[in-house]
């Protein structure tokens, strides 16, 4: 391998010219460094620029400025089929007049390998997904999850340096979808390749990758690992659309680079937390964020730093967790606490109108630029 | 209400439907038989066979084809056999023609965008709507104005003259031919889609061998069936090639004409027969490929 990355997005803009005559950027000014043998995944919702970005890797489109690279190499406007990679379509994209085995020896026919070779390796890429057996069977002769087999075997079978997935589960069951999140992360550990995954599943994400760039409005907002992702959301819209938060607006009042103190006017009272970017200063406005997990629940008579009264207004008991929804000086905030302790009495859960004390810890508690 | 008990009224419906759908083609095939010369009323069959043909005022009493003796005779009409061959050669060079043209047309209108595109649609539409006379008089002005032209400017006399023939008639049927082709296509095209033609180029297939192993197969029923409906437009078309046939170029359609206006004998109705038959099994063919592709391979 001649370079440390597998594939790299350098300054990538993307235009469109919709229906209407405007201009819009799909991809705006993307940077990313995909490393060998990672498992990178975009995540955003629709329309956020991740598809098109999977598209110009593959070489469907062609970037309007920037550049892709692949193993290194410039591809400019190289056509798919001298790309190194192999897609799976988000539709399979099987093809219906032929049978599996010539779906997935069709690459390999491609390439001109031979006869026996082609038996042989399709062979071998029907048994890594589990489909020895179905090389008669036509796509609609199969299930759901079996096509997408296929559609897997037909790209790993050609070898590529880089798989492309695009939304590759989407059309699966949740149960079929969670079973096929592992076979594909294992295939992935097992090969030694890199995948590069687009999902609009936070979860699925966060589960599968080494790597995540969230993305929206064409532009990635952060590229970091999973836990990084979560526990450091860089801005306001990662925290959101990661996992669930509580966000209260205020203005720094004193900053040091571990931690930012915050008047948080709704509530009248200041919130010590951990800055999020380096750039702050005294007198920002900015945006502090909490996640529901990470609000405790404490014993009323503690007089410490970080306590609120809040009045619970609804608590839902969902089996592993409990959900209080409080109200705090106007401001509504969601509590998760775990059911650690075994209990049937009704008196021992939050009722409406309780008076509870959270506890906002610094460690826990982000401060956010406001976008 | 019993969904299988059916009201009379329907079945009524449906069986004059079925009546004046099929009753002159039953009535035609019946007079392909027919004893009587004058083709006017069923005199009943020729029944008997013997080494020449045996009339009896203008009735057939024996032939050596006995059943099919208007079949026997049709084979030996020189006139009718020439009429067919222009005809099978006219349709089939217009067929394949029109057909690639206008799945060349269907693919260019689905994939790209173009400053003329909207027109270019519309466009298909004209020759569809216009009345078949008026268009069939305007390809014989281009015709007999280009030729002239051609003609005097390049100083060509005697049979090397520009002149109507088998070839205008070809050339006009493709022409009318080329928006059906269009519309059946594309219409096929409207669910493709195209990350089957990505995938295969992501597999390392260059357009050219895309196109002919993954989206010709697919679109191939498409294709059938439009140049299948193209065929039979040619086959019987009668307006057309009325305007840009010349000497030796006399269809099917044409001929049959032509004897109507002297007399009608059941040779009309045997070459009528076999034409019906011709393009039935043409269908069946169709009908049995089609199945046959959707059929799961075992």
């Amino acid at each position: 391998m001649t370079s440390e990355f597998a594939v790299e997005l350098r300054d990538v803009v993307k235009r469109f010219i919709t229906p209407e005559g405007n201009e819009i950027a799909a991809v705006d000014h993307v940077t990313m460094q995909i490393k060998n043998g990672e498992f990178f995944s975009m995540l955003g919702s629709s329309g956020c620029g991740k598809t098109t970005s999977l598209r110009m890797i593959a070489g469907f489109e062609w970037p309007t400025e920037g550049e892709v690279y692949i193993e290194g190499k410039a591809m400019g406007h190289t056509p798919p089929y001298q790309r190194k990679v192999n897609t799976v379509f988000q539709s399979y994209a099987l093809f219906q007049h032929m049978t599996v085995f010539q779906n997935v020896a069709f690459g390999l026919e491609m390439e001109g390998v031979k006869e026996s070779e082609i038996k042989q390796r399709v062979g071998r890429a029907l048994e890594m997904v589990q489909l020895t057996g179905m090389e008669r069977r036509k796509p609609k002769q199969l299930s759901g999850g079996q096509q997408q087999r296929v559609a897997v075997a037909r790209a790993l079978v050609k070898t590529p340096e880089v798989l492309l997935l695009d939304e590759p589960l989407g059309a699966l069951d949740l149960k079929l979808r969670k079973e096929m999140q592992l076979e594909l992360k294992a295939l992935q550990q097992q090969l030694g390749i890199t995948f590069i995954y687009v999902t609009h599943d936070q979860e699925e994400a966060l589960t599968m990758s080494d790597r995540i760039a969230v993305m929206s409005k064409g532009r990635v907002q952060q590229l970091a690992t999973p836990v990084e992702i979560y526990e450091r959301p860089v801005n306001k819209f990662v925290a959101d659309f990661i996992g669930e938060s509580n966000f209260l607006e205020g203005k720094i009042k004193s900053i040091s680079k571990d931690e930012a103190v915050v008047h948080i006017p709704a509530l009248n009272a200041d919130i010590r937390g951990m800055p999020m970017a380096r750039d702050m200063v005294n007198g920002e406005e900015v945006i502090v964020s909490i996640r529901p997990e990470k609000v405790r629940i404490v014993e009323s008579g503690a007089k410490t730093d970080g306590i609120f009264k809040a009045r619970v207004m609804n608590s839902v008991y969902i089996g592993s967790d409990t959900h209080v929804y409080a109200e705090l000086d106007g401001v509504r905030l969601k509590v998760m606490e775990q059911n650690r302790i075994s209990r049937l009495d009704p008196s021992s859960f939050y009722n409406k109108d309780q008076v509870i004390s959270l506890l906002f810890l610094p460690e826990n508690t982000l401060v956010l630029k406001k976008d | 209400m019993n969904p299988h008990k059916r009201s009379p009224l329907v079945i009524a419906a449906a069986s004059l439907v079925y009546f004046f759908l099929y009753a002159p083609i039953v009535i035609l095939i019946l007079y392909s038989f027919n004893a009587s010369r004058a083709n006017v009323t069923f005199e009943g069959f020729i029944t008997e066979t013997s080494s020449r043909v045996v009339m009896d005022g203008s009735l057939v009493k024996a032939s050596p084809c006995g059943f099919f003796h208007w079949y026997c005779d049709l084979s030996r009409n020189d006139d009718v056999i020439e009429a067919a061959e222009n005809t099978l050669t006219i349709a089939f060079t217009a067929t394949i023609i029109a057909t690639t043209i206008g799945t060349m047309a269907a693919l260019a209108l689905q994939r790209y965008d173009f400053k003329f595109k909207p027109f270019s649609q519309l466009s298909l539409y004209i020759p569809i709507v216009i009345p078949e006379i008026v268009m069939g008089i305007g390809i014989l002005t281009l015709f007999s104005q280009t030729f002239g032209a051609l003609n005097s400017a390049l100083n060509l006399t005697g049979d090397s003259r520009l002149s109507l023939g088998i070839w205008t008639v070809t050339v006009s049927h493709i022409a009318f031919m080329v928006p059906f082709v269009t519309l059946v296509v594309q219409a096929r095209l409207q669910g493709f889609d195209k990350s089957y033609e990505e995938a295969a180029m992501d597999l390392g297939a260059n357009e050219w061998t895309t196109f002919w192993r993954v989206t010709f197969p697919m679109i191939l029923p498409g294709v059938l069936s439009g140049a299948l409906l193209a065929f039979t437009l040619s086959l019987d078309d009668f307006v057309i090639t009325f305007f840009t046939n010349g000497p030796g170029s006399t269809t099917l359609p044409i001929y049959v004409y032509g004897l109507l206006r002297r007399i009608i004998t059941p040779q009309v109705n045997a070459l009528s027969t076999v034409w019906i038959l011709i393009v039935f099994l043409a269908v069946l063919a169709l009908q049995w490929l089609q199945s046959r592709e959707q059929k799961p391979a075992q």
